[in-house]
């Protein structure tokens, strides 16, 4: 069964003219991925109290540096390149387990997972560089803010990647089970998650900077 | 290699909290060497611990609430008695570090420990029963929420013996809560406690969004689905959508506390009053995630005891749906007095007096539903009659309090504690109580004794109005909440009142407590045999009592709103219906899992560590719960089968019981 396969399956077999609201309990994959699209949901909420105490606490510099002194948007753009590409990687990753090709599955996971990890090593840079030149998250409330949302979207990088080795481990290990794939699917929509709140980090923080 | 901890903790130099410290662990260890003793501790371990049976979780939810219930309750008297106590310049008897950990500790476990629970709780037994399937749609991820909700409790519990509670109010509000003005252990209990168990809160409401919109009968359409299931998923929605910013906003206060962060100190350009925006957008979605359920049980209590349908039943749906709406846009009413203008007042004013209406609207449902019913007056319905006389008044003074100049007067006064008190006991209290004494024959098997039941109920009404209309009367003569002592001694005789109000409630307890055992002892008397104890609508009711673990031996098939009623008065049971076919199909049920204990577990270890900058410690709590949930990824049998034979044996038992 491919994955498009799975989220389309009606409750019953040709259920004919039954609304899909009568159709008795959803099958397993439906259950799994809806449950994950209300977690992702709540994902989103938890950012957008992080974006909100950003924006109130984006000019609370507390006569240290401001946005403007402290980024390097062009690192950044490398950075948000990394990150997209990644999602368009996790993208071939979805068809090639689709296809039920190992080889392939490893190799996207391994560029979807090299990339991540650039991306990391970039914020960590960033990180470093701002705390060592005295911008630490303890200079000023904007600093903090920015740290606290900037670091909460690099943790998710970071769980996703551990997800992803995991599920490598799984696909190595018990194969391309229904229950394996349908994990997989699942990381695959938490990692697009994570380009859609960088787009708002991207554009809000590093775009956004006064 | 302790980190904070040392032997201070323990607190030898204060009587009270060593006392209730000793209390409580000479009682823990009595039930747990009874339970070794006796050899129960493998049933307990299969059957209860590691079950991931949304019916027994439901149960184990029900079992915290009621013990936190009477935890959250001893607070309450202490403060009753210390303010009867301790006018006109007397100190009383709780030294005032003492009194601000009591009510801090009380809002908190009350809230987050005793509603939140025995809501969870009652939800979890009934709605997937009440839907017509087998589980909810993540077995193992529901006791995995339990047990961080466990996990939090005791956390806050071990407050009590090693170190402190928060003496900041159960929100606790920076800059009292940092850690320039709060530098002890209380608010990081306060902090961890919640952040687990407010996990545990989110992953039901995820769990129960999917069950509800994803899982039901055949044929429960929207609109056929039983009202505590709209009303459930309503809360649920409210809690995926809520408790992420609770989570965030907690993260942000650990952060300065931890790591010196500056998002709501003093200096470094902080905001405290970014904090109480936030905690708001969180708490009052909370206050309807809390009584949008109970407005459910009402709902099913009150048709089922008045023999009739519910009376507007889509009204009530659309009336659910804008409430849970419409509690995201009035958090600003808690704090009016933030100085945001009149203009921003003024909206929130009228959102939170909007608000009224959809409120009214479901109070004259359930009036048109008593009205012209064949009324049988059992404890559930007491409950209800009583709640919507209480509900009202604490509903006209939650109105008068949402015109901002008169908040003005009235803010942190004890009108306040008066009016949440009123809605919170009235609403969500009772409504808990209702559903208690209305699922209990369903959940066990046999009924709770009515009159002990009914003394309860008159206890508690009579004991709320004795305890709670003085504090109106008192908040408008000017007595602040968290007082510990006053100089006015014209307010002590209205104290007192207070007081003997408080102990009416206590002998309310006393009786919930003798009906359990009462009812317990003589169950051989009062066993349910039919599976339909009320003559109840619902298909709960059309399963066995207590019901087996597969729920439903055929799924029922549903054609209508109040569907059992509907096969009842068609002549048409479920036996009858599931006898059309003569022979039994193998079942599946999940399979028990000890992953959410074990969780728990580390959950707690790492929770106490942080709490005294034990970092080993915490590393090792952290590393265990990954661990375990990577453990727990290479699991391959889910599922246990019931055989054909077991389904059709207890189809037998059943049948010749209810003959």
């Amino acid at each position: 069964m491919s994955l498009v396969d799975a989220l389309t399956e009606p409750g019953t077999p040709d259920s004919g003219d039954t609304p899909i609201s009568e159709r008795g309990p959803a099958p397993l994959p439906i259950v799994v991925a809806f449950g994950f699209w209300l977690f992702l949901l709540s994902d989103i909420v938890l950012f957008s109290a992080l974006f909100a105490a950003y924006a109130v606490l984006s000019g609370q510099t507390d006569g240290g540096p401001a946005g403007p002194q402290l980024f390097n948007r062009t690192n950044v753009l490398i950075e948000t390149g990394c990150l997209l590409t990644s999602s368009f990687t996790c993208g071939l990753l979805t068809l090639s387990i689709e296809a039920r090709n190992r080889l392939a599955t490893y190799l996207w996971a391994a560029v979807t997972f090299a990339l991540g990890v650039v991306f990391l090593a970039f914020e960590l840079t960033e990180f470093g560089r701002m705390v060592a030149g005295g911008a630490g998250p303890t200079r000023s409330a904007f600093l903090s803010a920015f740290f606290t949302l900037v670091g909460t979207h690099g943790l998710h990088v970071t769980v996703g990647l551990a997800w992803l080795a995991t599920m490598m481990a799984q696909v190595a290990t018990l194969g391309f089970r229904p229950m394996v794939v349908r994990r997989l699917l699942c990381f695959s929509l938490f990692w697009h998650a994570l380009d859609i709140v960088w787009i708002g980090v991207f554009t809000i923080v590093y775009l956004g900077a006064h | 290699m302790f980190g904070k901890l040392t032997w201070s903790a323990i607190p030898f130099d204060q009587p009270i909290p060593l006392a209730a410290s000793v209390l409580v662990v000479v009682a823990l260890a009595v039930v747990a060497i009874t339970i070794v003793a006796r050899g129960w501790w493998p049933y307990l371990w299969r059957e209860w611990i590691t079950s991931v049976d949304h019916k027994r979780i439901g149960v184990m939810y029900g079992v915290l609430a009621f013990v936190m219930l009477i935890r959250g309750f001893i607070d309450a008297l202490m403060m009753r008695s210390q303010l009867a106590l301790a006018a006109d310049g007397a100190p009383g008897y709780l030294p005032p570090e003492h009194y601000n950990q009591i009510f801090s500790a009380h809002g908190t476990i009350m809230i987050f420990f005793v509603a939140m629970p025995f809501m969870i709780g009652l939800m979890n037994f009934a709605v997937p029963l009440q839907l017509g399937v087998r589980d909810v749609a993540f077995p193992t991820l529901n006791s995995v929420s339990f047990w961080l909700s466990a996990a939090g409790v005791l956390l806050i519990n071990i407050s009590l013996m090693v170190g402190e509670f928060a003496k900041t109010g159960w929100l606790a509000y920076p800059p009292l809560s940092e850690l320039a003005f709060s530098p002890g252990v209380g608010v990081d209990y306060y902090l961890w406690s919640l952040q687990i168990a407010g996990l545990g809160s989110l992953l039901t409401g995820i769990n129960f969004t999917t069950t509800i919109l994803k899982l039901r009968a055949p044929g429960m359409g929207y609109t056929r689905m039983p009202i505590f299931c709209w009303t459930a998923l309503c809360s649920n929605l409210l809690i995926v959508a809520a408790f992420p910013i609770l989570t965030a906003t907690y993260a942000m206060l650990l952060l300065d506390r931890y790591l010196g962060f500056h998002f709501f100190t003093n200096d470094g350009g902080g905001n405290a009053m970014m904090y109480v925006n936030l905690i708001w957008a969180w708490g009052h979605p909370e206050v309807y995630i809390l009584v949008l359920p109970a407005f459910g049980i009402y709902s099913e209590v009150i048709a089922t005891f008045s023999g009739k349908a519910l009376f507007g039943y889509r009204s009530m749906i659309a009336a659910t749906l804008a409430i849970c709406v419409l509690s995201f846009v009035v958090w600003l009413h808690h704090f009016f007095t933030m100085g945001a203008g009149a203009d921003v007042n003024a909206f929130f004013g009228i959102m939170t007096m909007i608000i009224a209406v959809p409120t009214g609207v479901k109070v004259f449902n359930w009036i048109f539903t008593l009205f012209g019913g064949r009324i049988r007056f059992t404890t559930p319905l007491l409950w209800s009659l009583g709640f919507i006389c209480t509900f009202v008044i604490g509903g006209m003074t939650g109105v008068l309090l949402a015109i901002p100049p008169a908040d003005f007067v009235l803010h942190n006064s004890l009108f306040l504690v008066a009016h949440f008190h009123n809605v919170i006991i009235g609403g969500v209290l009772f409504g808990a109580f209702a559903g208690y004494s209305y699922w209990f024959p369903k959940a066990f098997g046999f009924t709770l004794d009515e009159r002990l039941g009914k003394a309860a109920f008159w206890c508690w009404l009579v004991g709320f109005y004795l305890a709670f209309m003085p504090l109106y009367l008192l908040g408008l003569m000017g007595a602040t909440r968290r007082m510990q002592h006053y100089d006015v001694a014209g307010w002590q005789p209205l104290m007192i009142v207070a007081l003997v109000g408080a102990l009416v409630i206590l002998a309310g307890v006393g009786f919930t407590a003798l009906q359990l055992v009462v009812s317990i002892r003589t169950r051989e008397r009062r066993r349910d045999r039919t599976g339909d104890p009320w003559h109840g609508r619902t298909l709960e009711w059309s399963t066995a009592s207590p019901p087996p673990a597969w729920n439903f031996s055929v799924l029922p098939n549903v054609t209508q709103a109040d569907a059992y009623w509907g096969m009842k008065r068609a002549g048409l049971t479920a036996d009858n219906a599931a006898n059309a076919t003569g022979e039994w199909e193998p079942i599946t049920v999940p399979r028990r899992t000890s992953v959410g204990v074990v969780l728990a577990f580390f959950s707690v270890v790492m929770g106490f560590a942080l709490v005294w900058h034990i970092w080993w410690l915490a590393i090792v709590g952290l590393v265990g719960l990954g661990a375990t949930g990577i453990a727990h990824a290479w699991r391959t049998e889910h599922e246990d089968e019931i055989s054909a034979d077991l389904i059709a044996e207890s189809e037998r038992a059943r049948r010749k019981a209810s003959a």
